[in-house]
């Protein structure tokens, strides 16, 4: 992790106080149960991310007829994985290819896929994204490292409603060939979450 | 409502920062956060993912920017706990107080003294109901509404009163606008609806399309002629910035 723990030393933030603050008149009042936060973490931590999303994208890339009922229906073809997490009462899953991009946010909140892809990330839920995205999407994603040529038509989605959105992306080029024989754990290992948010090329 | 939650298309915050190997949470009080949101709720401080939209959306603006993400649903969950009746501000503050906390920090809660009634927890699971036929199909031509309302709403303000395209309806679903006052669930068809980078953002707008799940009452007729602009009935007036 490089996430810089010097700040550990500094005083809590307010928001840190308070959430205490309000976690122990909870607790007091019996309406949180002192396993809560173990359980959130063990969760979301550990079965929900973007690993489960990963699993089914690449079975899409392996199995043309999964990829087939990936795309017709989502929310049914992903029954099969049992995943936990919630927010994906109806996902529809958006294929990238060499002449469609499909990206996807939530310009008034945060909504995402988390059965599929785990909690957000920070920059997906910061006002710049939200903001960017929906306006100026081949500027962005070109600053994001993705530069993509005038003849690829970008689709934004804006999750405004409870359908959740996914992106199953192309596989690298370089494997283009080998993906049908490729073994699970080195498929999912080519495949990150921002690729299955749109952000991304493989 | 007009609020600083709704960022699509505004101008002026820079690039995006992306973390590498980004921890899930970043520090212990955002997965506290988590667990006191999923709590709240069975609590009572909310009973539908609307409302809890609502109190997110109606916290502090500044704390809205600059507090994150779990920092909004610190400001939702204690404005929800407080409306209901199940926390009192006082005994927040007053504990924050004795945890240390810096006793002028600004607070992201807004709790208003006459909240929005409470709604029934939903009988049924999930966001979808059944709902009489829609009214527009695949590639009609819609607009949408330009009303602005004080409340919920789930049409961004950067796409009021444009035209678009419906992709594909998605039958009844829960309608936000009501849902989230306390006012029924009153659910309505819902389309997937796409426009062209050019509807949303004039003639120099990159190219592009952006689709928009958007509810039956937000959208009407578009009749063809809204789409092009009229030959000659250009803007008589034009400039060079």
């Amino acid at each position: 992790m490089s996430h810089d723990h010097d700040h550990e030393h500094e005083p809590p933030a307010p928001q840190a106080l308070r959430t205490e603050a309000i976690e122990s008149l909870l607790l007091e009042k019996g309406l949180i149960k002192p396993t809560a936060v173990d359980e959130v973490i063990a969760l979301y931590n550990e079965r929900v991310g973007p690993m489960n999303g990963a699993k089914i994208v690449a079975k899409a890339w392996q199995d043309p007829e999964f990829k087939a009922r990936l795309l017709a229906d989502g929310t049914k073809a992903i029954e099969e994985f049992d995943l936990d997490g919630g927010q994906v009462e109806k996902l529809v899953v958006l294929e990238n290819t060499p002449e469609q991009h499909n990206v996807v946010v939530c310009t008034l909140c945060s909504c995402y896929p988390w059965a599929v892809l785990g909690l957000p990330p920070k920059w997906y839920k910061d006002p710049a994204y939200r903001s960017r995205i929906v306006r100026e999407p081949r500027t962005l994603l070109a600053e994001m490292g993705t530069d993509l040529p005038e003849s690829v038509s970008i689709r934004v989605w804006d999750s405004s409603a409870e359908v959740r959105y996914m992106v199953l992306p192309m596989p690298p080029a370089e494997f283009a060939e080998q993906v049908a024989s490729m073994a699970e754990a080195d498929l999912t290992a080519l495949i990150s979450r921002d690729a299955m948010i749109g952000v991304e090329l493989l | 409502m007009d609020g600083i939650h709704d960022l699509g298309g505004k101008h002026g915050f820079g690039s995006v920062q992306r973390e590498q190997d980004e921890p899930v949470f970043h520090a212990p009080w955002e997965a506290k956060m988590f667990a006191i949101m999923r709590s709240s709720g069975p609590a009572g401080a909310w009973y539908c993912v609307d409302r809890f939209r609502h109190l997110v959306e109606r916290i502090d603006p500044v704390s809205y920017l600059s507090d994150s993400y779990y920092g909004r649903w610190l400001g939702g969950v204690e404005t929800g706990l407080i409306e209901a009746g199940i926390l009192h501000q006082a005994e927040i503050q007053q504990r924050y107080l004795d945890l240390g906390g810096e006793p002028f920090a600004r607070v992201a809660a807004r709790p208003v003294d006459c909240p929005d009634p409470m709604g029934d927890v939903p009988a049924a699971k999930g966001s979808q109901r059944p709902v009489a036929a829609p009214l527009f199909k695949k590639g009609d031509a819609v607009m949408t509404s330009t009303e602005v309302k004080p409340g919920h709403t789930r049409l961004p303000a950067y796409a009021r009163g444009k035209v678009g395209h419906v992709v594909v309806c998605h039958a009844g679903w829960v309608f936000p606008d009501t849902n989230a006052h306390g006012k029924g669930e009153q659910p309505q068809n819902l389309y997937t609806v796409e426009f062209t980078g050019q509807a949303l953002w004039g003639k120099d707008s990159e190219t592009m399309s952006l689709c928009l799940d958007l509810f039956e009452s937000y959208l009407s007729v578009a009749f063809p002629a809204a789409l092009e602009p009229h030959p000659e009935k250009q803007r008589r007036h034009r400039y060079e910035p």
